[in-house]
């Protein structure tokens, strides 16, 4: 079954706040994990109430995102998406660690000098 | 300096010795971190540990716009300001840390230069105004105290004892149904005490295996056990000056029963594998749903860490205890999410309102915050109508419980089950363990199936199977 997954960016990075993201990457996904479609959206303008409607909207299942506060996260969560927050790092490093199935909330991405 | 040599940084030629830069920074009460030129961390101290609930260790070597996460950092960087004017740059926003919560601060970035003068990185100076703002939500201080709305008779005893008891040190055991507002009022007590400019940090003991849990509680030292790569100072030190909220405390472990009631008696923590301890101030906020004097009896929770617990004990009475709450609430909640959605909708319909004003709420506030959400997202007119209330209030007209959620509602209930159908009064935990079995028993035991159909995490449903004695 095909998984679309919404990861909030910042230039080439995921952005540090959900709630003030105004460009998000929508990923449909195949059952390897291969990319069927991808597209970027700039938002009109920074709202996590409209962020999660537009998350509805485009029945996305997985939301990758930084810091979220708490109730949009209980929010999307009852609304059965799965959302893995605090993810820090290069956005295609993230697409790519999820579609590997090797994503964790809270995983730092970066490439640091003495650190694995 | 590099990242990677942080952790032992001195400082040489101040003193006679060489001076280690985290013992110095780390005695400083306000948030501080050095970056280094490109903007990534170098250190935090402990204070800015304890508000971003990052480790230094961990975020070391990232960009700190990732770790501080404030609401100006996109826009308008302090630090490239500081560094163009070579004067320090001053911002007042709100960050949001690790436990999700939004934390007003002021933030202040000022170049560091080395010896030949040269850009060499950034301090930054973070200090948590929590307790300096007001942060009630547009309501008047007849309706409530902080977030906190009410007006029945127990709330209003409540909210009036409660700046009285928020002065004291004492510890504070809450005790509550689920969703009646446990959490509100722990950081409100926090908010509004000589505590409220120091860190606020809860742990929920419920979410987390026994070694973990205690290892974020004390902390522990580098080489204890394997993966611990680093002295890690806990949560009871973290919380220095301030307040840790133990939540879910009766599922604290046995064993770490013992050594909270040993901190509670000394205040000196013991991280693991440290023969060292540290001194920590820290007011100790404890909230359960369980009846803890029924634990005590069945040998489950120490008796003598109750007493230490229930100095001060305040109870939140259920939504259905509450007289005309649920019509404020029902106001309260119709007002934020018509808002948040954008929808003009000017009230509930005569039958709607008497339906939900009728029903029980067995998961009280937090269930009719989630009913006013799923009707206001389902409503397109300008009244909420009884066909937009989710579809298991109709099911509970005839009396009986419902699950705490929309969600469940509209996913288990969806389908009735028979065996659920009993005649006469029926206790919610019944109703609840049913739901645990049943969801455990259509997802073919897998846990983390059965908690996305009952609509809760898995550590809520590992919680409530340990509870009803389901996880054997």
């Amino acid at each position: 079954m095909a998984d679309k997954v919404l990861i909030t960016i910042r230039d080439e990075v995921v952005a540090p706040r959900f709630d003030l993201a105004t460009e998000v990457l929508i990923a449909t996904l195949g059952p390897d994990g291969e990319v069927l479609e991808k597209k970027t959206m700039v938002l009109p303008h920074a709202s996590p109430e409209d962020l999660c409607h537009q998350i509805l909207v485009e029945e996305v299942q997985t939301v990758i995102c930084g810091g979220i506060e708490e109730e949009f996260l209980q929010y999307l969560t009852w609304k059965k998406r799965a959302v893995l927050d605090s993810v820090m790092g290069p956005w295609q490093r993230a697409l790519d660690r999820y579609r590997q199935g090797d994503l964790q909330a809270g995983a730092i991405l970066y490439e640091r000098a003495g650190v694995a | 300096m590099e990242a990677s040599v942080a952790a032992s940084a001195e400082i040489h030629g101040l003193l006679k010795t060489p001076l280690d830069l985290a013992s110095l920074v780390d005695a400083v009460p306000i948030g501080l971190a050095v970056l280094d030129r490109d903007r990534q961390v170098v250190l935090l101290n402990r204070a800015l540990e304890a508000l971003t609930g990052f480790d230094r260790d961990e975020v070391r070597g990232v960009p700190c716009r990732d770790v501080l996460r404030s609401n100006f950092c996109p826009q308008s960087c302090p630090a490239l300001e500081a560094s163009d004017s070579g004067q320090a740059a001053v911002r007042e926003g709100n960050i949001i840390n690790r436990d999700r919560r939004r934390i007003p601060i002021r933030l202040t970035s000022l170049p560091l230069r080395n010896a030949a003068g040269e850009r060499a990185g950034f301090l930054e100076t973070v200090e948590d105004l929590s307790g300096r703002m007001r942060p009630a939500e547009g309501l008047g201080p007849d309706l409530g105290l902080d977030r906190m709305i009410g007006r029945s008779t127990q709330m209003e005893e409540l909210f009036h004892m409660l700046p009285v008891i928020a002065q004291t040190d004492s510890s504070v055991l809450i005790t509550g149904e689920t969703g009646t507002g446990k959490d509100m009022l722990a950081e409100a007590i926090h908010r509004i005490s000589a505590r409220a400019r120091e860190p606020f940090i809860k742990v929920n003991c419920g979410a987390l295996p026994e070694t973990l849990l205690e290892s974020e509680l004390f902390g522990h030292k580098k080489g204890t056990f394997t993966g611990a790569v680093a002295d890690k100072p806990g949560r009871l030190r973290l919380a220095h000056g301030g307040s840790l909220y133990l939540t879910e405390i009766g599922d604290l472990p046995l064993p770490l029963q013992v050594k909270l009631l040993t901190f509670l008696d000394d205040r000196v923590v013991y991280p693991l594998g440290d023969t060292r301890g540290y001194a920590a101030d820290v007011r100790i906020i404890a909230a359960t749903n369980h009846h803890l004097e029924e634990m005590v009896r069945e040998g489950r929770f120490r008796a003598d860490l109750l007493f230490r617990l229930n100095v001060v004990r305040l109870h939140l009475p259920p939504l259905r205890e509450r007289g005309g709450d649920a019509a404020l609430l029902l106001s309260h909640f119709l007002a934020r999410y018509a808002a948040r959605f954008k929808k003009k909708i000017r009230g509930f319909s005569d039958e709607a309102r008497a339906r939900l004003l009728a029903y029980a709420y067995p998961g009280n506030v937090r269930e009719l915050r989630n009913i006013v959400e799923y009707a206001v997202n389902v409503c397109q007119e300008d009244e909420v109508g009884v066909g937009h209330l989710p579809a298991y209030l109709s099911e509970a007209e005839a009396g009986r419980d419902a699950p705490a959620s929309a969600a469940i509602g509209s996913r288990l209930l969806a389908r009735p089950e028979t065996d659920m159908d009993t005649a006469g009064p029926v206790k919610w935990s019944d109703i609840e363990k049913r739901l645990i079995v049943n969801a455990l028993i259509r997802s073919g035991g897998r846990k983390k199936d059965a908690a996305e159909l009952l609509g809760w995490g898995r550590s809520t449903l590992w919680r409530k199977m340990k509870h009803y004695g389901l996880d054997a």
